[in-house]
């Protein structure tokens, strides 16, 4: 018996048992999809992380005041620098070639009042290059003065949310409002963004670094954000930002610098550990179908003792029969999987298409592992019952 | 003496255990066949007949004792080399047709062609040519189940000669079949014995056995007779028959 005879007569003893191989079909596009669905959150995630990530532009560089270490002589103690990072350390960076742009960060919160109407929310202190480094742009009104690193000018940019809390209906733009103890004008809005990397950009007002530095009575950089020219030139630029640091801070790098790649591939290695074992679960909906194949199987064997009794008076060796057996059962395999990944395919495309905000993707290596799975399931699941059918006593059988 | 038998069986023991009691279903069988030789088996139930069938058909092992089937040994075979000589030699006709019930009449008889691999255009002419031999030209695309007895099994007998076998076995070929029907299905089987094939059939039917050129008589596991008409006698015997 060739293989697209044993194709055929799989095909013809599935097509006239209908329902039960509508059942096993069903069992086994079911675990296939499950394992494509399930991963392809997981998947999803990863890819908005990535998506954020890139956002920021691959090009940044975060510089830390403080470096872990450990000083002293006896005994050993975890100190971080005194000093602090400042604006003019941030201007002397800007000294080094490879580096596009310079944006000295200071963050606190303060509470931000108009009138009657109060919120205690993040300040941000920057000047204009965080909003390239950070791909933010002004919605409505102005950007922040040119010399927000040398004059503390009372002016601000709000968020769309905070806008929209203290002014209501009404055109905030031109407006002062109170931040501590300071007054401040509304320059201009923040395009709307959403969260990025748990910064509720909705929910802030940007002032200028040197507001910033009077508001919370103090020099010291929350950080600063660094854009590259290039990419390559991250190793090498990290060695001159460490050089410039120590010889403006008494011959001590005391500085942190991150790049985005390090972030990004440990967020990267959390997500896909998380999306395997999500994948592991649902190849437990895969086994379940599995051994469905197998009870299925057995009863078919049952059913068809009397076929498999002719069988062999008709020359079909045990091993012809087996393989039978585990070539039906194959068969009906490859059409429930067809079925699960055409299920899980569509479904990822229509939530795509409709609710684009929910990230959703089918990674190619569960698509194949599944696959994988489901065909290994079949020869496991169907070699037990595949073996009973073998042993079948052709006279018992023939006799009924 | 069995220079030229197809199948030559000797002293062949079988014994089955019912319950405490052994059931002694063979006795020391000693039995040639002759090409072309038309044979019928007689006996009670429980005689040993079928047993014996299954035993010539490969299906069933014996526990001691010699039977060559075209000069083989088969005791020593593997079951894939026992499966192969009853797929080249052997053909079994059943008492309940034993066709299967999702296949059309042309795919039924095609099945032991599609075991043994031969290409599927090929076994479709072969089969279609040797239904409509059998008068079933008009019914290649049936289910069995809109088939009548008889129909059933001549789809049955074409299902067991598709593979040209030297010997056919029947087991009550006319058991389930009205008279009528009964005498189709005998003319069919006698007139491929005559074409030259080898005909055993098992019957309970004294009229049907009587036909047989050599008679085989089984009580208890043993051949208590084994005659032979002569040429003379199977005369009278096949004007009757067909007086009748």
């Amino acid at each position: 018996m060739n293989l697209a005879d044993h194709w055929l007569f799989s095909y013809q003893a599935l097509a006239r048992h209908r329902l039960r191989s509508a059942m096993v079909l069903l069992a086994i596009g079911m675990g296939v999809s499950s394992v494509l669905l399930l991963t392809s959150i997981g998947e999803g995630a990863r890819l908005f992380i990535e998506q954020e990530f890139s956002a920021l532009g691959s090009k940044m560089l975060i510089v830390l005041p403080g470096k872990k270490e450990t000083t002293g002589s006896s005994p050993p103690l975890y100190g971080t620098s005194p000093r602090d990072l400042t604006i003019e350390d941030a201007q002397a960076l800007k000294n080094i070639r490879t580096i596009s742009h310079v944006a000295p960060i200071i963050a606190g919160t303060a509470t931000v009042s108009n009138q009657s109407l109060s919120r205690d929310i993040i300040i941000i202190g920057t000047n204009r290059e965080m909003f390239t480094v950070r791909n933010l742009s002004v919605k409505q009104g102005r950007m922040l003065p040119k010399n927000s690193e040398t004059r503390a000018t009372p002016v601000c940019i709000l968020g769309a949310k905070l806008a929209e809390e203290l002014f209501k209906k009404s055109s905030p733009l031109g407006q002062w409002l109170r931040i501590g103890e300071y007054k401040y004008r509304v320059i201009g809005l923040l395009e709307q963004r959403g969260e990025s990397l748990g910064l509720d950009l909705r929910d802030m007002a940007i002032i200028p670094v040197r507001s910033a530095q009077m508001l919370f009575n103090s020099p010291a950089l929350f950080r600063i954000l660094l854009q590259l020219k290039q990419t390559k030139f991250e190793t090498s630029t990290i060695v001159k930002i460490n050089k410039t640091i120590a010889q403006r801070h008494e011959g001590e790098a005391d500085i942190t610098i991150i790049s985005q790649d390090a972030m990004l591939s440990s967020f990267n290695k959390i997500i896909v550990a998380v999306t395997a074992s999500i994948g592991a679960i649902a190849a437990i909906s895969l086994i379940v179908a599995g051994i469905l194949i197998m009870n299925v199987s057995y009863i078919s064997v049952s059913q068809r003792r009397e076929e498999i009794g002719l069988l062999k008076s008709l020359g079909a060796s045990g091993r012809e029969v087996r393989l039978i057996f585990i070539i039906s059962s194959l068969v009906i395999t490859s059409f429930g999987t067809l079925a699960g990944l055409i299920l899980s395919y569509s479904i990822v495309f229509i939530i795509q298409t409709n609710f684009p905000s929910i990230p959703l993707a089918i990674p190619w290596w569960s698509t194949l592992a599944a696959i994988f799975m489901s065909f290994i399931m079949a020869l496991l699941f169907s070699w037990l019952p595949a073996n009973k059918a073998a042993a079948v006593d052709p006279i018992l059988a023939l006799r009924g | 003496m069995t220079d030229n038998a197809i199948i030559n069986i000797s002293d062949i023991n079988k014994t089955y255990q019912v319950g405490e009691q052994p059931l002694h279903a063979l006795q020391n069988i000693k039995l040639n066949i002759k090409q072309g030789e038309y044979l019928s088996l007689m006996g009670p139930s429980g005689s040993g007949k079928s047993t014996l069938l299954n035993m010539i058909g490969l299906l069933d092992r014996p526990d001691t004792g010699q039977y060559q089937l075209q000069g083989e040994n088969t005791e020593l075979l593997t079951e894939e080399q026992r499966a192969l000589l009853r797929r080249k030699y052997i053909g079994f006709v059943f008492q309940s047709f034993h066709l299967i019930p999702r296949l059309t009449a042309l795919e039924n008889v095609e099945l032991p062609l599609m075991l043994a691999g031969v290409k599927p255009k090929l076994r479709r002419e072969k089969s279609s040519k040797l239904l409509s031999e059998l008068g079933l030209g008009n019914h290649l695309g049936q289910l069995p189940k809109h088939l009548s007895g008889g129909q059933l099994q001549r789809v049955g007998i074409a299902r067991a000669l598709i593979t040209e076998p030297t010997i056919l076995l029947a087991d009550e070929p006319t058991g389930n079949l009205d008279q009528s029907s009964g005498q189709e299905v005998t003319d069919i089987l006698e007139r491929y014995n005559r074409n030259g094939i080898t005909l055993l059939v098992v019957t309970h039917d004294l009229a049907l056995g009587n036909r047989a050129r050599r008679q085989l008589n089984m009580i208890d596991g043993v051949i208590v007779t084994d005659t032979r008409l002569s040429t003379i006698k199977i005369k009278q015997y096949e004007q009757q028959g067909s007086s009748q």
